[in-house]
């Protein structure tokens, strides 16, 4: 159905083609999943699929590319637009129309086709994606995950016999990323229709895939096979796969089903370790943050990991602790629990501020907090010292409630991941902390100052946020320039920020334009910017989108250096694999409310959707990442 | 597992898709979101658009500030119950801040550079700046005279009416959503316009976003100081989203073209080239004295023709239409009570000219003329005959 013979591109003025070498063929039917690292040419291979490459960006194609029998050189994009749909990255630029229903309708209009053949599909489509209730919505209020399901539906109404996706389920949370990801499935299996997709979040997307072309490095020639085969040699792999690749299993497990039937073996010898160190649930405790990955764990020492391991097994010697998957069960065991959470990643010697307060959800709790209330005391480390902190607080914007009665409390040292659904309030809540977004009633406190009426001078010392979108916190047309720039408005001494830059960032030359940045670079670059006013509080909104393992590998290595030295970071994300890796408390959002709020361990394996990868696999134990496992084994 | 067997995670697969579906049944209908309305627009917005722009034909009518301020506030009560809650509608306030910043800009002008309005209020003498020769009947300075400068109010709030009342239409009606009546060989010619006008709101939203982030930065988001800087990151920004745009709407089938025979072809651009003539050379006839007789017959011939053109040339485009609005009833109401404020105020200006442009030499009170300000209150009639757009 799509077919590259010998494909390479080189765009204007590049010296080397960015891809080299591609020669593969997606047979009708099937679903083909394109991994690889960033910055190696996916969205060019996949720009040839429909002719925009080079027809739309210049640059020289050698070879030939063919879908459904046309060739891309002789055939101009919008004379393949009834074969191949196309979904880029931003769901945004996509969009032609102003309604949902209009836009859905859009694709099919060009086309031609007959009015009741149109009707119906855009309400089988709107039914297939879940978007009846958005039918008459303006597309610009719609949330990142509803747009994505609005472009992909847009292009699935002409029925066309080639869908070309990239990084479709990057912003969607877990259960709309299922819920595409199952409308694709449907499409391959009842209609035939053929898939090619970049995804970087492969625990999602490599259960589906019938073949896995991989580009393993820029200007490579792609391995392609079964996704198992490929899987053995990638450098980019899931965690079930690293999981597999640990104990050896084989064949290589690719979904959690085939991984828990080979599991038990595993299981054994980890409760085997586990019982070793003393009681479960003080491995539990000490590795659910003494999770260095072995990449990360080289720069930053694992004497300190030692130490903390050791001092959360002390934590935890108290009777109960045990009981961590228990939600809440007894607010001063929850307390314990998360105290020792968070006092583990604390490198030693530091003054460790204990942030452990009853959990908000409990009503015994309740008391206590109104007392706190009458002082406010951002005094000389009390006891329950916080350094941000919202109390009831509500936010309407554009007649929608987008937040009501949070209550939240961030102590310095500690992760917290806010999750839930696509629109239900992460961003907002992200905004208001940072003085973006005004309260409409409640308060909010950050190191002791009002966010929204401080001027913003003062308040990047305070509080840094790293945006969705990174390019919008950079103006400047090089690195460089970016780097100065950002050392003056935070105050710092010059090359405070080029240092934190080749920190993040290794191997960015000075000249570079921030725009020609790859997605992860650009993070980075930001990251370093916000970073350079050395903010105690630092907020990420959906840091990981678009970025591939080894950049989510360093990002982690990164924030998990900065928790150390005692930066509170609070991430709104849909990664419950980096929420696993990195938060000590999970705060749940939903329709605007905090819906659960406690210890990443027991929030994220109580949940079905928000589990990662390997705690499934190894249920019951409750082990949560890759890197706990290796640990434990050792 | 093969690929693709229902198998899924950990036998939580089932829970997984069911609460996926419940959210969706529930939570991801935004809270307020239709459910089961008959008919999506409320009315034809090509209804509102007519409506719009004869208000501002009666705008054009009239210089007596009563009238205009009747007609402003007619038109934005109507935007006021009518609008509904998209982002475009929010436009209004900022034409209404364009029309104020128009009239201010008319009434400095007059100030600063005189104007031609005799009179003899003297307000205030500013400094002369003499000008050489050649600038001759230009004055910078000088007495600024009552007369002249309620002439220029006058004056300017004509204009300012007019913008407001496009800016109603914009408000009422998307103009993408006008788009949708075009005939079809003037839809891709539509779309590249529609596509630059909606320039300019994401321009604006851009610059809020980006001075937004500046704050991030630790710098001031507001002030002139912020928007320039902004500036070039917004303009950069916009233009790649505009590329990107037009990628997409390639990829989507965006002037893909029907083969029509040769002859067809060349038939349409014979026609509609020689139809524009025509009416060209028509109205040129109909305007001068001497070609009164041949002139009407050519000025519809050619619109024949041209109108044949389009439609021989709406062939080319392969493009069909989905649930186009209707053309209803209310449409016909809005329509008309548009026209009719239009055609009344129109026959007023001949009728009772001195109502409708209260004089300035002599300076007078203007008065409020009773007939054309109940024409004027005709124009109120879309904001008890179009049901609401729902919110």
């Amino acid at each position: 159905m799509i077919r590259f013979e010998d494909v390479s591109v080189t765009y204007e003025g590049a010296a080397r083609p960015t891809v080299a070498g591609v020669d593969f063929e997606v047979p009708e039917g099937e679903l083909v999943l394109l991994a690889g690292p960033s910055g190696v040419g996916k969205s060019t291979v996949l720009g040839a699929v429909n002719g925009l490459v080079p027809h739309f960006t210049g640059g020289t194609l050698r070879g030939r590319v063919t879908v459904a029998g046309r060739d891309t050189r002789t055939h101009q994009p919008r004379q393949l637009a009834d074969v191949v749909g196309t979904v880029g990255q931003d769901p945004l630029a996509h969009f032609v129309t102003d309604t949902v229903e209009d836009e859905l309708a859009y694709g099919m209009e060009s086309l031609g086709l007959a009015p009741a053949v149109m009707r119906r599909r855009v309400e089988e489509t709107l039914d297939l994606l879940g978007l009846a209730g958005l039918r008459d919505r303006p597309i610009a209020t719609l949330s990142g995950g509803q747009r994505q399901r609005v472009a992909i539906g847009s292009v699935l109404t002409p029925h066309p016999r080639v869908l070309v996706l990239d990084e479709p389920t990057s912003a969607l949370d877990p259960a709309a990323a299922e819920e595409v990801l199952a409308v694709l499935q449907r499409l391959v299996h009842d209609l035939g229709t053929t898939v090619l997709m970049a995804e970087h979040r492969l625990e999602r997307v490599i259960q589906y895939a019938d073949r896995v072309v991989l580009l393993p490095a820029r200007g490579a020639a792609p391995v392609t096979g079964p996704p198992a085969e490929v899987m053995a040699v990638s450098p980019v792999c899931p965690p079930v796969v690293a999981l597999g690749r640990l104990a050896g299993w084989s064949p290589l497990p690719l979904t959690v089903r085939d991984a828990r039937r080979q599991a038990p073996p595993l299981r054994a010898r980890l409760s085997g370790a586990a019982a070793a160190a003393h009681t479960p649930a003080a491995a539990v405790a000490a590795t659910a943050t003494a999770l260095e990955p072995a990449d990360a764990a080289a720069h930053r020492g694992a004497t300190a990991a030692d130490a903390s391991a050791t001092r959360a097994a002390d934590t935890s010697t108290a009777p109960g602790t045990g009981a961590s998957g228990v939600v809440a069960a007894d607010s001063r065991v929850a307390g314990t629990a998360r105290a020792g959470a968070a006092a583990v990643p604390r490198p030693r010697g530091q003054a460790a501020p204990v942030p452990g307060r009853p959990p908000r959800r409990v009503p015994s709790g309740a008391g206590r907090r109104s007392l706190f209330r009458r002082r406010p005391a951002p005094g000389q480390e009390p006891p329950g010292k916080h350094l941000a902190q919202t109390r009831a607080l509500c936010v309407r914007r554009d007649h929608v409630q987008a937040l009501r009665d949070v209550d939240l409390t961030v102590a310095p040292g500690e992760t917290v991941a806010l999750m839930g659904r696509n629109g239900a309030g992460k961003s907002t809540l992200l905004g208001s902390l940072v003085g973006l977004v005004a309260p409409s009633s409640g308060t909010v406190d950050v190191d002791g100052a009002v966010p929204h009426r401080t001027p913003p001078r003062d308040l990047v010392r305070r509080v840094g946020l790293v945006p969705q979108e990174p390019r919008d916190l950079l103006y400047a047309d090089t690195v460089a320039a970016e780097c100065a720039a950002a050392d003056r408005d935070a105050g710092a001494a010059p090359g405070t920020c080029r240092a934190l830059v080749s920190e993040l960032l290794p191997g960015v030359a000075d000249g570079t334009h921030p725009r020609d940045l790859s997605e992860g670079q650009r993070l980075a670059l930001a990251l370093a910017v916000v970073l350079t006013a050395r903010p105690p509080l630092l907020l990420l909104d959906e840091p990981t989108r678009g970025l591939d393992y080894a950049a989510k590998a360093r990002l982690v290595g990164v924030l998990r250096a900065l928790a150390a030295e005692g930066h509170a970071i609070v991430l709104a994300t849909h990664d419950v694999e980096l929420a696993a890796e990195l938060a000590h408390r999970v705060v749940l959002l939903a329709e605007g409310e905090v819906i659960a709020d406690g210890p990443t361990a027991e929030i994220v394996v109580s949940s079905p959707s928000f589990a990662p990868q390997v705690t499934k696999i190894l249920a019951p134990q409750q082990w949560l990442t890759v890197a706990q496992v290796r640990e434990a084994l050792r | 597992m093969r690929p693709g067997e229902p198998g899924q995670p950990c036998g939580s697969g089932h829970v997984v898709s069911a609460r996926a579906r419940t959210a969706v049944a529930t939570g991801r209908t935004v809270p307020g979101a239709p459910s089961g309305r008959p008919s999506r627009a409320a009315l034809h917005p090509g209804a509102w658009w007519l409506w719009a722009v004869s208000l501002g034909v009666a705008a054009t009518r009239t210089t007596n500030p009563l009238l205009l301020c009747l007609l402003i506030s007619a038109s934005a009560y109507v935007v006021a119950v009518r609008r509904s809650p998209a982002p475009w509608a929010r436009s209004y306030p900022a034409f209404v801040r364009l029309a104020l910043a128009v009239l201010l800009v008319r009434v400095l002008f007059a100030v600063a550079l005189g104007s031609p309005v005799p009179g003899t209020h003297t307000l205030l003498t500013l400094p002369e700046v003499p000008l050489p020769h050649w600038a001759q009947g230009i004055r910078l300075g000088g007495r600024v005279t009552a007369e002249a400068v309620v002439f220029a109010a006058y004056d300017g709030l004509k204009l300012a009416a007019l913008l407001v009342c496009v800016g109603a239409a914009n408000a009422l009606a998307s103009p993408t959503r006008l788009l949708k009546s075009l005939p079809g060989a003037l839809y891709e010619t539509g779309v590249a316009v529609v596509v630059a006008l909606t320039f300019a709101p994401h321009l604006v939203a851009d610059v809020r976003r980006l001075r937004a982030a500046r704050r991030l930065r630790g710098r001031p988001d507001r002030g002139v100081r912020g928007l320039l800087q902004v500036g070039l990151p917004v303009l950069e920004g916009a233009l790649e989203r505009s590329v990107a745009l037009a990628a997409a709407m390639e990829a989507r089938g965006y002037g893909r073209t029907a083969e029509v025979p040769a002859r067809v072809r060349r038939t349409t651009a014979a026609l509609t080239l020689g139809g524009l003539l025509g009416v060209c050379a028509g109205t040129y006839g109909l305007l001068t004295a001497a070609g009164g007789a041949y002139g009407l017959p050519v000025l519809l011939a050619g619109v024949a023709a041209a109108l044949t053109g389009l439609r021989l040339g709406g062939r080319r485009s392969l493009r069909t239409r989905y649930r186009p609005d209707p053309w209803g009833a209310r449409a016909w109401l809005v329509t008309g009570s548009g026209a009719a404020v239009a055609g009344l105020l129109t026959l007023a200006s001949v009728r009772d000219p001195r109502a409708l442009h209260p004089g300035v030499v002599p300076l007078v009170a203007p008065t409020l003329p009773l007939w054309p300000a109940v024409a004027v209150l005709l124009a109120l009639l879309p904001a008890f005959v179009v049901p609401r757009e729902p919110s």
